[in-house]
């Protein structure tokens, strides 16, 4: 355990280091976020009554999802990890006396949660400020106040579980590059990071509901704006346990597979 | 001239070496902005219609922007990766050889996956120009592609931006994304849906507007201003401010010496 503490340390030390790359992506979320605004408002004043949640929700949801980013962009990968498997310096990972899943797994946390430090605070406190209807609004209720924390990890958790799938295909292919836009393009459809889910069609939201992407970035902001919540949030929550569960087990299944045969060019 | 075609032929059979994955890079382009237009497609399906813009009208507009992105992403490539070939120290052999430094950059890259992308606009071309209600005449068809022609230039134009910026500062570059990323991303519905005040900056700062929305307007028969049809070639023009800039950049520019 203490050896992966000092993974995630490295790595979370060193993400805090960027942090005029930092100012700057602050700058470019406030404007994404911002822009995505006017655009839903567009539509709202087109037809209130198709909304398919308040609008002030809606702005709380975007804000948390550019102030969150880092936490659950599918886009991003630890070039390093792509880069000791295509180059054979993955040998040397392989004879360290540690598990080389939970090692990557725990490196990916820390970046992630490197950059979310750096930026969710200036923008939050920005969005807190902006008028109603505009701004981020508290949670909807002490209940989903308190279950979005938990919420909000194990999607987290969910995602990173997902990418290290991605990770491990590299085994198996000559350049990943192929590989990872395509995932990354079908999670960020998939997981409400083009539209929020609920602006999808009636007849699709079950299915989409029960697919592991729902369980990342979705499930928390809905709760936070109360768009789900009493039995129907405990179930959603449950549901994104069990994902965590399957993925991370694939995900270790398929590694120790992946490993095994494992066949390193010399030179 | 006859350099530059020997360049894109090298370029393209070297990329051709990784078949497979080139045909999987420009799938997911496809897929990334496929999955754009489902979410517009969703939204129509439940709004009908924004700013009094129909669907297919939208389309037209998303067509053209993406279209243009994608082209000038093809071939003005270089400059959008040019703060590596600082990095690199790639620039110095450039600056040395007996060629323009502008031709060297815009030969050094080009990115054909991007092919994925224009598939997209085309589909969505191929759906929408019989659907949408405008009577296709020869104006309206060269304001299509005058507003795609000023497209192109008007993206290479940030990207030469883009990389002059990168003469003074590399981390901070991040956020040019809001006007080369964020115009594509958010260019696919007519400017005038963001409000008055970002379709002035998108008017006066940043002439993108003069690409994406006034002849849009005359295109649709929302405006009868013929001379409308022509903005994008004065949005063009955007490419002359940021080339002098990039060459001030250039002029001040010092080696790195690695």
């Amino acid at each position: 355990m203490r050896k992966y503490l000092s993974f995630f340390r490295i790595r979370f030390l060193s993400g805090l280091q960027y942090r005029a790359a930092a100012w700057a992506g602050v700058s470019t979320q406030f404007a994404w976020g911002g822009m995505s605004i006017l655009m839903y408002r567009a539509f709202y004043r087109v037809n209130a009554e198709a909304f398919p949640m308040e609008f002030a929700d809606l702005t709380t949801y975007i804000w948390l999802q550019q102030a969150l980013l880092a936490m659950f962009m599918a886009w991003y990968f630890d070039n390093d990890i792509f880069d000791s498997i295509s180059s054979g310096a993955i040998a040397y990972e392989l004879c360290r006396p540690c598990d080389l899943y939970t090692m990557w797994f725990t490196k990916n946390v820390a970046v992630r949660l490197s950059r979310v430090v750096l930026r969710c605070f200036p923008i939050l406190l920005v969005a807190v400020f902006l008028p109603r209807p505009y701004g981020v609004s508290l949670p909807e209720s002490v209940a989903a106040g308190l279950l979005f924390p938990l919420s909000l990890i194990l999607g987290f958790l969910v995602l990173v579980a997902f990418s290290m799938l991605i990770y491990i295909s590299a085994f198996y292919t000559i350049s990943s590059t192929g590989v990872r836009i395509l995932a990354t393009s079908a999670v960020e459809f998939l997981t409400g990071g083009v539209i929020p889910l609920p602006f999808f069609p009636g007849w699709l939201q079950p299915i989409m509901n029960a697919l592991p992407f729902a369980s990342m970035q979705n499930t928390p902001f809905l709760i936070y704006t109360g768009h789900v919540n009493g039995q129907e949030a405990m179930r959603a929550i449950l549901l994104q346990a069990v994902w965590l569960v399957v993925l991370v087990g694939v995900g270790k299944i398929w590694i120790r597979h992946a490993t095994r045969r494992v066949v390193l060019q010399g030179g | 001239m006859k350099l530059y075609f020997k360049y894109i032929g090298m370029i393209f059979r070297c990329r051709m070496q990784y078949k497979s994955s080139f045909f999987m890079t420009t799938l997911g382009q496809f897929l990334v902005s496929f999955t754009t237009f489902i979410g517009m497609y969703f939204m129509f399906d439940r709004f009908g219609a924004v700013d009094g813009f129909t669907m297919e009208e939208v389309m037209i507009c998303f067509a053209v922007v993406l279209t243009a992105f994608s082209l000038a992403e093809c071939f003005v490539r270089g400059f959008d990766v040019f703060p590596r070939l600082i990095r690199s120290g790639e620039l110095d052999r450039i600056l040395v050889r007996p060629r323009s430094v502008a031709f060297q950059v815009l030969s050094s890259n080009m990115e054909f996956s991007r092919v994925g992308r224009l598939l997209q606009a085309v589909v969505m071309l191929v759906y929408a120009i019989p659907r949408c209600g405008v009577d296709w005449t020869p104006d309206k068809i060269l304001t299509l592609v005058l507003m795609m022609l000023g497209g192109v230039m008007l993206f290479s134009a940030l990207f030469v931006l883009y990389a002059g910026i990168s003469f003074f500062t590399i981390e901070g570059l991040e956020f040019m994304n809001i006007f080369t990323d964020g115009s594509r991303e958010f260019g696919k519905y007519p400017l005038s849906v963001y409000g008055e005040g970002v379709l002035k900056f998108m008017t006066y700062v940043i002439p993108f507007a003069l690409v994406q929305y006034y002849p849009f307007l005359y295109l649709v028969g929302r405006s009868d201003r013929v001379w409308y049809m022509l903005l994008p070639l004065a949005a063009g023009l955007f490419l002359i401010p940021c080339a002098i800039f990039f060459w001030v950049g250039l002029r001040k520019y010092q080696s790195t010496g690695s």
